[in-house]
């Protein structure tokens, strides 16, 4: 059996855990959250009913999808460990980065889907409002998008923080850098402005943290500004890396674990 | 070619927080286990059973040493499709019913679809979980659970199967059940590997067993061979309930059970003790020669590692 075959089965059953845990029914506080903004919004608001939607809405799908990746991430090595599911995982012909991989493609699966439903609830809460689509809406996707990579990053971050830390202290770390991360631009502006080994220890601070920042487009999508295709490339690439970074540093650690 | 090769693995853990000090879970281990026989690890709890077997199936790494499953390297990922493991205490998936459990886990070792479902009903029935078979596991009582974690460790037919504390959290009948799945595996020609402190299924169950405490090896060998050793005293048991007058003027130690006497006697007294019964007219059962049990022997090993350990202090 090759390894793509064992990634996958580990990721669907990650997926499975998630569904079963009730994780999806998350979707149910998006909807009423969404669905009483835009009656809220329709009754008060003029000419910014389209705005306050979208802004809204896509915050909301982002800090659903923050929650989420952050709380299932943390748990997702170290509660097989401390249940030792593990045992009988790593028993049989899977190597220690398949299980990590996999457990990564799942906690990102999940998210997906829970994006997509989100999506139509956003999409559906703005035909209420705007009564129909403009070509500006489309960016919309394009904000869905960066979000999604978005949860790429976090999830890499909580496995990466679970591979050797407690839940909660995982927990701490994980949140942690993404409040610092929302704010990595602030952050490199703030290096530009210091001297000497301050600077270097800034500017090293500043690109190591996940720069959410530049994946942050809501406020501009809500406002309908053009997001240029070398932003969307450069985002793309920058999550990638930084996510096979950070899950490649789960994977050397976690192939050094004892399993006590 | 051995199932088992175990050459001198060893485990140290650093323990404490801000001064870290090395503690041996496990001196190192030289052991030897033949293809098709059923070995028992012996030892008291926290002796380094678990260690042991955590770090053959790659759970804990060795602090040095190495050893050979099945003829390959231990760590080399494909010995791990021939063999079976059930932890101490296992615990599953417990939102997955138990053929989802075992269906992921036959996909885990590579068995193709058709045969996989096939042999997940096969094992469901041969543990007698066919009927719960889509209840979920976290509904599942401690026997139930070992029972699945029998199930997934047999289900990809593997060549040595590592059991360990097997009979842990089952009711008398279970016991049983795993005794006689044991001695099933043992007669399809696979090796069996299995650590338990309860000497009886060892002494009932193994061809050879081998004893660990504190983490050092105390003694390997046959059962027959460990408990052979005749202690120059006979058995005799025979029915009913009375004791002869004459049995005790030979010295015999007698205990009334049920409707059976068993008297133990010197051996040299054997032909004196026949003759009274016959005296008597009473039935005689069975006359057997006293040898040492399995626990006598577990004991002595242990009572000597103390007692080294003391003089070494």
């Amino acid at each position: 059996m090759s390894m793509n075959t064992r990634i996958i089965n580990i990721a669907s059953n990650t997926f499975r855990e998630a569904v079963r845990d009730r994780v999806l029914y998350n979707l149910i506080a998006f909807a009423l959250l969404l669905t009483g903004a835009a009656i809220f919004v329709g009754q008060i608001s003029i000419d910014i009913e389209r705005l306050v939607v979208v802004n809204l809405g896509l915050t909301a799908v982002s800090l659903f999808g923050v929650i989420i990746a952050i709380f299932i991430g943390i748990g997702l090595v170290s509660k097989e460990i401390e249940k030792r599911t593990l045992y009988t995982v790593l028993s049989r012909p899977v190597r220690r980065w398949e299980f990590i991989v996999g457990k990564f493609f799942g906690l990102a699966g999940t998210l997906v889907v829970n994006t997509f439903f989100m999506a139509i609830g956003v999409f559906g809460a703005l035909l209420y409002v705007a009564h129909k689509f403009t070509r500006p809406d489309a960016l919309i996707l394009v904000a869905l998008y960066f979000i999604i990579l978005e949860f790429l990053i976090i999830c890499s971050l909580a496995l990466l923080f679970s591979s050797f830390s407690s839940p909660l202290l995982s927990a701490v770390f994980a949140f942690s850098l993404f409040v610092i991360g929302s704010f990595a631009d602030d952050l490199r502006g703030f290096a530009g402005l210091t001297h000497g080994f301050m600077r270097w220890v800034a500017t090293g601070a500043a690109y190591l943290v996940p720069n959410f920042s530049t994946l942050n487009v809501i406020s501009a999508v809500a406002h309908q500004h053009s997001l240029g295709g070398q932003l969307i490339l450069q985002n793309t690439l920058y999550a990638l890396f930084y996510t096979a970074m950070a899950l490649s540093g789960a994977v050397l650690i976690f192939e050094r674990r004892n399993l006590k | 070619m051995p199932a088992i090769e175990i050459l001198g693995l060893e485990k140290t853990y650093m323990v404490g927080f801000w001064r870290k000090r090395p503690k041996r879970a496990l001196q190192p281990l030289h052991l030897s286990v033949e293809e098709g026989e059923i070995f028992g690890f012996l030892g008291p709890n926290g002796a380094g059973k678990t260690t042991t077997l955590k770090m053959l199936m790659g759970l804990v790494f060795p602090t040095a040493g190495t050893a050979r499953i099945l003829g390959h390297e231990w760590t080399d990922p494909e010995v791990k499709a021939q063999i079976g493991f059930l932890p101490e205490q296992p615990y599953f998936y417990d939102y997955l019913t138990a053929h989802e459990l075992l269906d992921y886990y036959g996909q885990l070792s590579g068995l193709p679809g058709k045969d996989r479902k096939r042999r997940v009903d096969e094992v469901l029935q041969r543990v007698g979980l066919t009927d719960v078979k889509g209840v979920q596991l976290r509904k599942f009582s401690k026997g139930m659970l070992q029972r699945a974690g029998i199930a997934q460790a047999i289900l990809h037919n593997p060549k040595l199967v590592f059991f360990d504390e097997p009979m842990s959290g089952l009711d008398p009948l279970g016991r049983r059940e795993v005794r006689d799945l044991m001695e099933q595996l043992k007669q399809e020609g696979k090796t069996v590997f299995f650590s338990t402190h309860i000497l009886s299924d060892a002494e009932a169950l193994c061809d050879r067993v081998a004893i660990i405490n504190k983490g050092e090896l105390r003694g390997v060998g046959a059962v027959e061979d460990l408990t052979s050793t005749v202690q120059g005293k006979v058995e005799v048991v025979w029915q009913g309930t009375q004791i002869p007058a004459s049995m005790k003027a030979l010295g015999a130690d007698c205990h009334v059970t049920g409707d059976t006497v068993r008297a133990v006697l010197p051996e040299n007294q054997q032909d004196a003790a026949i003759d009274a019964l016959r005296r008597e007219r009473i039935r005689l059962i069975a006359i057997t020669p006293l040898r040492t049990s399995l626990e006598a022997y577990f004991v002595e090993k242990l009572q000597h590692s103390e007692t080294t350990a003391g003089k070494m202090a």
